[in-house]
């Protein structure tokens, strides 16, 4: 269970979260919707403690993301991350990105580590580009292969931060069905998206942010069906 | 058609003088390297702020001549009465010399390493190290290839300058040549050539690194 109570944070004079509180169940899916600038990024980055907070706190599974005792690089193995920016190593091929944390964060051997990659990669849809660099491929590709490389982890919680907004349109359908796929595997995700669509079908819940605050969290039909808050309805109409 | 006074034995000695400057250089250029990448480093993780009197120390060696830097080095082991030889005193001036120069090339590679490819690495629980020596280091090492190669190929023509501490080394062995057998072109010639023989491999080397990164 992922908690988010009261979470402040600001950079510099601007305040990007003004509050926030969020609590994510096992199992659960819920997307973040919301203009350029509303924080919901920013509250991703915090989740799995890449981002300092001011206030309040996040827990992961009981665990305080930023108290001082807390090993980072343990909690971000439950808690995987994808970005908008796929952000392969470009001087390791597709298999070796993937295997990279695999063998040196959780120490498997070649094998084991080998065996866990092909099969993420392959659960992807890119066994057969395990050899190439990634820089050989589309942007769709490079980023099921980030989304293979932070799976190959085996995490509890999965991130997804606009994993299609630096994708060509006739890449993003690629990179949602694998989405789509783990939603229905039961995954527990919290995805930023700017996908109205996608949002709809996968979440139990969505979130609308605006200017650092949740303005209104629910599950998709009575989000989109019926909103509520004055700026989603602005928001919902600039988008469809 | 073609007379000249030099003898086997010169070009021995001529060889000698290359071995003396393929040492200084060796030892200066593996020595500045380890100093440069600590000082590249320390310098990207303390920012410029606090890296400040470091950067104005590696400022220094970077804008006083070489050579007075040598003379200089060569007067304060005197005072300080450390005793060293002329070699070492040469290698220890020519290695921070080198170190301020590869200090910029290592922090220059390790600022190329996009944040959000970093980011990415801690993300999957990658420690600091692990981040740098797996991601940073093969990245860094890419992008600062060329102007290590050019930093190397210059030390090892800068460390004639060696020859004022007392070093025999290939330019003061072909002056010394000249001196005495008074053929200037000839010596001066094939001293060119042997620095030639001497960069031409690194610079090659460093060619071939180049391609076979380049992931084609």
């Amino acid at each position: 269970m992922i908690e988010i109570q009261n979470v402040r944070k600001s950079f510099g004079s601007l305040e990007v979260l003004k509050g926030i509180d969020l609590t994510v169940e096992k199992g659960e899916v819920v997307t973040v919707i919301g203009g350029s600038g509303s924080g919901k990024s920013t509250l991703l980055t915090c989740i799995n403690g890449l981002e300092p907070i001011d206030a309040g706190r996040i827990m992961v599974d009981g665990t305080e993301v930023h108290a001082k005792t807390t090993d980072l690089n343990k909690l971000r193995r439950k808690v995987g991350i994808v970005f908008q920016q796929w952000n392969a190593f470009p001087h390791l091929t597709v298999l070796e990105n993937v295997m990279l944390a695999l063998r040196k964060v959780l120490g498997l051997s070649k094998d084991k580590a080998e065996e866990i990659a092909v099969k993420q990669l392959t659960h992807v849809g890119l066994g057969e580009k395990l050899s190439v660099f990634p820089t050989r491929m589309s942007g769709g590709q490079q980023q099921r292969m980030a989304i293979a490389r932070a799976l190959a982890m085996s995490p509890e919680y999965m991130l997804f931060d606009e994993v299609t907004s630096a994708l060509d349109p006739q890449l993003v359908g690629e990179v949602l069905d694998t989405l789509r796929m783990l939603a229905s595997e039961g995954m527990t995700m919290i995805c930023v998206t700017h996908e109205m669509k996608f949002a709809r079908e996968v979440s139990d819940r969505v979130a609308f942010f605006h200017k650092g605050v949740m303005a209104e969290i629910a599950p998709p039909e009575a989000l989109f069906g019926a909103p509520k808050d004055p700026e989603l309805q602005k928001f919902l109409a600039a988008t469809h | 058609m073609f007379n000249t006074a030099l003898t086997i034995s010169d070009l021995g000695f001529l060889a000698q003088g290359a071995l003396m400057t393929l040492a200084v250089t060796a030892v200066s250029v593996a020595a500045g390297t380890v100093l440069g990448v600590i000082f590249g480093v320390v310098r990207n993780q303390l920012g410029a702020y606090w890296s400040a009197p470091l950067t104005l120390v590696l400022d220094v060696f970077r804008s006083v001549p070489l050579l007075i830097q040598l003379v200089l080095g060569n007067a304060f082991q005197s005072i300080a009465k450390l005793g060293w030889p002329p070699f070492t005193t040469s290698c220890v001036v020519l290695s921070l010399y080198t170190a301020a120069y590869c200090t910029e090339i290592v922090r220059g590679g390790i600022a190329s390493v996009p944040p959000t490819t970093r980011r990415a690495a801690r993300s999957l629980g990658m420690t600091w190290w692990q981040d740098m020596r797996y991601i940073v280091a093969p990245l860094a090492t890419r992008v600062s290839l060329p102007s290590w190669i050019g930093l190397t190929l210059g030390v090892m023509k800068d460390s004639a300058l060696v020859l004022w501490l007392g070093l025999i080394e290939l330019l003061r062995a072909s002056q010394v040549l000249v001196t005495r057998l008074q053929e200037p072109l000839l010596i001066l010639m094939i001293c060119g050539a042997i620095y030639f023989l001497i960069s031409f491999p690194i610079a090659r080397l460093g060619g071939y690194l180049e391609k076979r990164w380049s992931n084609d």
